[in-house]
C-alpha cells in the first residue's frame, strides 16, 4: 500500500473520534443530536481530506502517519474546547484553518528547505526579536506573572515564543552542521570529561546564557526548558558528546535554582510546585489554587473519567471557577477528569507516536542539516508537551506553554503546523526514491 | 549520528513514561485522599449533586426530602422541622456541617457505592441516594411534645425486643430547617444530657442484688429513717421509718434507705458489673454520631469529673439511689427498662430499618442484634412483677393504663443546691407485661417540687398508649 493511502485509512480514527465527541458532548447537555454539531463535524474531516489530498499532491513521500496523529489530536482538542466553551470551539476551528493555510504555504515556499540555510542569521535574530517582544511596552503581555504574549490591539494576543522555537531549531540545525567537527576535534579529554577547546565551548555557553535570559525575560521555567531542551538534543546529536548534554544541564539546573530563588513569580511557582496542598499557598494569590485544582480534576476522573462533559469546572449556580484556564495550561487536567487514566494515556501515547516519526524521519533523512532539523523540531515538540503535561501533573514546576494541536490557542495552532510542514517536507526528501 | 537520534527518542520516552506515572499517582495511587482533601471543592459539587434519599416515619411521613437547586444541585428540607430535628439532624455540605440521622445515615442517604464505581471512581455524576426508612412514630412523638408542654425535658420509646426507637423529644430545641438561629439548641436531652436519674436506678440496683443471688423479692431489709450510708446520715421521703420490709415493698414506695444498704452489701464490683451490662459507661450504639450521644457514667462530686468505673471514691450506697454523683442520658434509661422487659436481653437500640433504594429494592435491612445478656430471664420476670406493683399500688399509679397492665418505676432526683425544693422526676417503664411491646423513658428538668409518679408517669403512660393503640 502506498504512503498515502495508508494516510488516508489513518484518518479514520480521527473522524471517528471528532463524531463520537462532539456526540458525547451533547448528550450530556440533554440536547438532540443538532445539525450544527454534524456540520462542526463535516467541516474538520473535510479540512483533513483536503490536507490529505494536498499532502498527496506536493509530498508523495513523505511519513504516512504524521498528519493522522496531528488530525488526531486536533479533534481531540477541538471536542475538549468545544466543551468547554462553544465558541471558543468556532475560534479554534477558524485557527485551523489558518493552521492548514500556513501549512500549505509553507510547503509551497519551502519546498528545497535547504535553503532556509541561506537565511539562518535572518532567522535567529528575528526569533531573539519575537522573545524580546512581550517584555516591550504597550505590546508586552503578562499572563500570570508570566511574560509570554504579545497584544496586537483590537484583533488578538499572540505568542511569539511558538514561532521562536521554530527559527531558533532551524538556526541551530544550520550552525551546527557546520561546526559539528570542529568542536568535536579539538577536544580534549580530562577526568574522563570530554571538553571541547574553549572557542568551540563558546557556543554551549552561549545557549545558556541563551536559556537563562529566557528564564529572566519571560519569568518562564517551562519555556527555557523547551528552548534549552530542544538546543542540547541537537548539540548531542550533531557532537556524539554526552559529555556536552551532562555539562548543560548542570549548567541550566544551577542557573534554574539561583533564578528560581531570586525571581519572585518563579519562586512562587517553585512553591507551588513543592507543596500544592498547602492551605496558605493554596490560597494567595498567585499560589497553587491552579495546580492543586489541576491535581484535583485529576483525581476526580479515576481510571476512566467522568465522561465528556462531566468535569466540573466552576461551582454549580455560581460563577466562581474551580480550573483556570481549562482550554489552554489545564486542558490536559479537564482530558484526564472527563477521560480518566486512559484517556490521558491515549493522548500521551499519540504524542509519543508522533515523536517516533519525528526521529524516524531524522534517522532516514541522508544530509545532517536535514537530520539535525527533524530532530531538533521533533525535540522542542515533544519537550513542549512534557513541560505543560509535566507541571499540570507536578512533575516538574508549572509553566504557561499550550498543548500542541490540543490547547486553545491560534499562535500555537499555526505554529506547530509550520512545525509540521517542515517535518513532511524532510520527510519526503528522506523517503524520495533515489 | 542516528545512535544520538534513537537516544533522544529513549529519552523521550522515559519523559513521557514520568508524566503516565505521575498521571498515575494523582488519578488512582493518591486519588482517594485528594477527594477527601479539605481543599478539594470538587467534592463538595458532588456531594450538592447527589440527590440524597429521603428520611421516612414508619408511617411513611416524609422527615427529610431533596429539593433541586440551581446548576443541577439538591438542598434538604425538612417538613416535619422541630418535632424530629434532633434525631434527623441536617446536611450542609457547603460549609461541611451535619448532624443527626443526616451524619449517622449518610452513607445510605448518598447512595450506597457498590465494589466496581468505588474502584473506578463515579461512572455517572447524577447520583441519587437511598431512601432511609426509620421506625419513628410521628403520632407518639407529637403525643410526648404536647405532654412535655415547653418544659425542658426528653422522652425516649423504644421497641424492647427489636430495639426500634418510636421516639425521642428533647426539648428544648431547634428547626433543622434553620440549625444556626439564634435562641436555638442542637443540644439533644435525649442521648447528651448528664442528669441524676434518682430512684429508677433502683432497677439496676434491684437487678444487681436478685441476678447476683444475694438477694431475692421477699429478701426482708429494714427500713428505717435515716441510716448512715457511707458515714453520712441518708434519710427516706418525708424522713418515714419502714421497719422491717422486702424488697418488692421497698420498690414498691422507692424506700431509700433499704436500696442503699442493699447497694453497699452487693458492693461496688457487682453493681459496677450489672451498670456495664445495663450499657453504663459507654456510648449506645445508635445509629447516631458519636459526637451526639455520651456514655453515662458516675462523676466525682468533689471535682465534678469522671470517676473510673468501681473507684473507691464512689458513694456506692447513694448511687444505688441514683444519686451520688450518677449522670445519665434518657435513652440509656430507656435501655434499663427495655433489659427488664425483653427477659434480660437488652438490644442495639436503632433508628433506621432499612435503605430502599429509588428502585424500590431494599438494600439494607437492620436486623435485630443484642447488645448485652443483661440478667437471667428469671430475675427479669421478677424485676418486672416488682415493677408492675409500683404502677398497681405504689409511686407509679398514675401510669395506669385501664385494662393494660405497665410496669414501671418512678423517681425524683433532687437538683440544685441543698434545701432548695428542686426535683428532677423522671419515669421508666413498659407495657404490656405479659408480652412488653412499648419501652418508655420520661424526665423533666427542675421542677417545683414535682414527683415522677405525678409529672412524669401520666406522659409516659399516654406514649404507651399511642404506640399501643396504633398497634406497635
Amino acid at each position: 500500500m502506498s504512503a498515502r493511502n495508508r494516510e488516508l485509512i489513518g484518518l479514520i480514527p480521527a473522524s471517528l473520534l471528532v463524531t463520537a465527541g462532539f456526540a458525547g458532548v451533547f448528550i450530556q447537555r440533554s440536547n438532540a443530536l443538532s445539525n450544527v454539531s454534524l456540520t462542526y463535524g463535516a467541516i474538520f474531516l473535510g479540512l483533513c481530506l483536503a490536507t490529505h489530498i494536498f499532502i498527496r499532491m506536493t509530498l508523495p513521500h513523505a511519513d504516512p502517519y504524521m498528519f493522522p496523529l496531528v488530525a488526531l489530536l486536533a479533534s481531540f482538542g477541538i471536542v475538549m474546547i468545544y466543551r468547554i466553551d462553544s465558541t471558543l470551539a468556532r475560534q479554534q476551528a477558524q485557527w485551523f484553518v489558518l493552521g492548514l493555510v500556513l501549512f500549505a504555504v509553507t510547503i509551497v515556499w519551502c519546498r528545497d528547505y535547504r535553503k532556509l540555510e541561506r537565511y539562518r542569521y535572518v532567522i535567529v535574530v528575528a526569533s531573539l526579536v519575537l522573545l524580546v517582544l512581550p517584555r516591550l511596552p504597550h505590546v508586552g503581555y503578562q499572563a500570570n506573572g508570566a511574560y509570554l504574549g504579545v497584544r496586537i490591539p483590537g484583533l488578538f494576543v499572540f505568542q511569539p515564543a511558538e514561532f521562536a522555537k521554530i527559527g531558533l531549531v532551524i538556526f541551530l540545525a544550520s550552525y551546527l552542521r557546520d561546526t559539528r567537527q570542529a568542536m568535536v576535534m579539538g577536544a580534549r579529554r580530562f577526568l574522563g570529561i570530554t571538553i571541547p577547546p574553549l572557542k568551540h565551548f563558546g557556543p554551549v555557553l552561549v545557549f545558556w546564557g541563551f536559556a537563562m535570559l529566557v528564564l529572566i525575560l519571560l519569568h518562564d521555567i517551562g519555556s527555557s526548558l523547551m528552548f534549552y531542551g530542544a538546543l542540547l538534543a541537537i548539540l548531542y546529536v550533531a557532537t556524539g558528546r554526552l559529555s556536552f548534554v551532562v555539562v548543560g544541564l548542570a549548567a541550566f539546573a544551577i542557573g534554574a535554582w539561583y533564578l528560581g530563588t531570586h525571581i519572585p513569580h518563579v519562586h512562587d511557582r517553585v512553591e507551588a510546585w513543592l507543596h500544592p496542598l498547602d492551605p496558605t499557598l493554596y490560597n494567595r494569590t498567585g499560589g497553587s489554587f491552579q495546580l492543586a485544582n489541576a491535581i484535583f480534576a485529576q483525581a476526580a476522573g479515576g481510571l476512566f473519567g467522568e465522561g465528556f462533559g462531566q468535569a466540573t469546572l466552576t461551582i454549580p449556580g455560581t460563577h466562581f471557577i474551580l480550573l483556570p484556564a481549562p482550554q489552554t495550561d489545564m486542558i490536559y487536567a479537564v482530558i484526564t477528569d472527563e477521560l480518566g487514566l486512559f484517556g490521558a494515556c491515549a493522548v500521551i501515547l499519540t504524542y509519543l507516536l508522533f515523536a517516533a516519526r519525528g526521529f524516524k524521519t531524522a534517522v532516514l533523512a541522508r544530509d545532517s542539516f536535514s537530520k539535525l532539523l527533524a530532530t531538533g523540531l521533533t525535540a522542542v515538540f515533544a519537550l513542549q508537551v512534557f513541560v505543560i503535561v509535566g507541571g499540570v501533573t507536578r512533575v516538574i514546576p508549572l509553566t504557561g506553554v499550550t498543548l500542541p494541536f490540543i490547547s486553545y490557542g491560534g499562535s500555537s495552532i499555526v505554529a506547530n503546523f509550520v512545525l509540521l510542514a517542515l517535518l513532511l517536507l524532510v520527510s519526503d526528501r528522506a523517503r524520495r526514491p533515489a | 549520528m542516528n545512535t544520538q537520534i534513537t537516544r533522544v527518542f529513549g529519552l523521550i520516552v522515559v519523559l513521557f513514561a514520568l508524566l503516565i506515572l505521575w498521571t498515575t499517582r494523582w488519578t488512582v495511587i493518591d486519588a482517594k485522599s485528594l477527594r477527601n482533601n479539605s481543599l478539594n471543592d470538587r467534592t463538595l459539587v458532588q456531594e450538592l449533586r447527589i440527590k440524597r434519599g429521603q428520611i421516612l416515619a414508619d408511617d411513611g411521613t416524609v422527615l427529610a426530602r431533596s429539593v433541586r437547586q440551581a446548576g443541577d444541585t439538591w438542598a434538604r428540607t425538612y417538613p416535619t422541622g422541630p418535632k424530629f430535628a434532633q434525631v434527623i439532624g441536617y446536611s450542609l455540605p457547603r460549609t461541611g456541617q451535619a448532624a443527626g440521622l443526616e451524619l449517622s445515615r449518610g452513607e445510605e442517604l448518598r447512595g450506597v457505592q457498590t465494589g466496581l464505581s468505588s474502584v473506578f471512581g463515579p461512572l455517572t455524576s447524577n447520583r441519587v441516594g437511598d431512601d432511609v426508612e426509620t421506625s419513628l412514630d410521628p403520632k407518639a412523638q407529637q403525643v410526648a411534645i404536647q405532654g412535655l408542654a415547653g418544659r425542658a425535658g426528653s422522652v425516649v420509646a423504644l421497641n424492647p425486643k427489636t430495639g426500634s426507637v418510636y421516639v425521642m423529644v428533647a426539648n428544648p430545641g431547634y428547626d433543622n430547617n434553620h440549625p444556626d438561629a439564634p435562641g436555638t439548641t442542637q443540644f439533644n436531652r435525649s442521648t447528651q444530657a448528664n442528669y441524676p436519674p434518682g430512684s429508677t436506678f433502683k432497677i439496676v440496683t434491684a437487678t444487681a442484688a436478685i441476678d447476683s443471688g444475694k438477694y431475692t423479692p421477699n429478701s426482708v431489709v429494714n427500713g428505717d429513717s435515716p441510716k448512715l450510708i457511707s458515714g453520712v446520715p441518708l434519710a427516706n421521703d418525708g424522713n418515714k421509718s419502714w421497719g422491717d420490709i422486702d424488697l418488692t415493698t421497698a420498690l414498691t414506695y422507692s424506700v431509700n434507705t433499704v436500696w442503699a444498704q442493699v447497694a453497699e452489701s452487693v458492693g461496688r464490683a457487682t453493681m459496677t458489673k450489672y451498670m456495664k451490662r445495663f450499657g453504663f459507661y459507654s456510648s449506645p450504639p445508635l445509629d447516631y454520631p458519636p459526637d451526639e450521644i455520651r456514655a453515662s457514667d458516675v462523676h466525682s462530686l468533689v471535682t465534678g469529673r469522671p470517676l473510673p468505673p468501681a473507684s473507691p471514691n464512689e458513694d456506692i450506697g447513694r448511687i444505688g439511689i441514683g444519686q451520688g454523683g450518677l449522670q445519665v442520658t434518657p435513652l440509656q434509661m430507656a435501655l434499663v427498662a427495655a433489659a427488664v422487659a425483653n427477659h434480660g436481653v437488652l438490644m442495639v437500640p436503632h433508628f433506621m430499618t432499612k435503605a430502599v433504594n429509588q428502585d424500590g429494592q431494599t438494600v439494607e435491612t437492620v436486623h435485630p442484634t443484642v447488645w448485652h445478656t443483661v440478667m437471667q430471664p428469671s430475675t427479669a420476670a421478677e424485676i418486672t412483677q416488682m415493677m408492675k406493683r409500683v404502677v398497681e399500688e405504689g409511686t407509679g399509679t398514675p401510669a395506669q393504663l385501664g385494662n393494660v397492665s405497665v410496669a414501671g418505676k418512678t423517681g425524683t432526683a433532687s437538683v440544685g443546691p441543698t434545701g432548695s425544693n428542686l426535683t428532677q422526676p423522671w419515669f421508666i417503664g413498659f407495657a404490656p407485661v405479659n408480652d412488653p411491646k412499648v419501652v418508655v423513658a420520661v424526665t423533666i428538668e427542675r421542677t417545683q417540687g414535682g414527683f415522677g409518679g405525678t409529672v412524669a408517669a401520666p406522659i409516659a403512660k399516654n406514649v404507651i398508649q399511642t404506640l399501643l393503640a396504633e398497634g406497635k
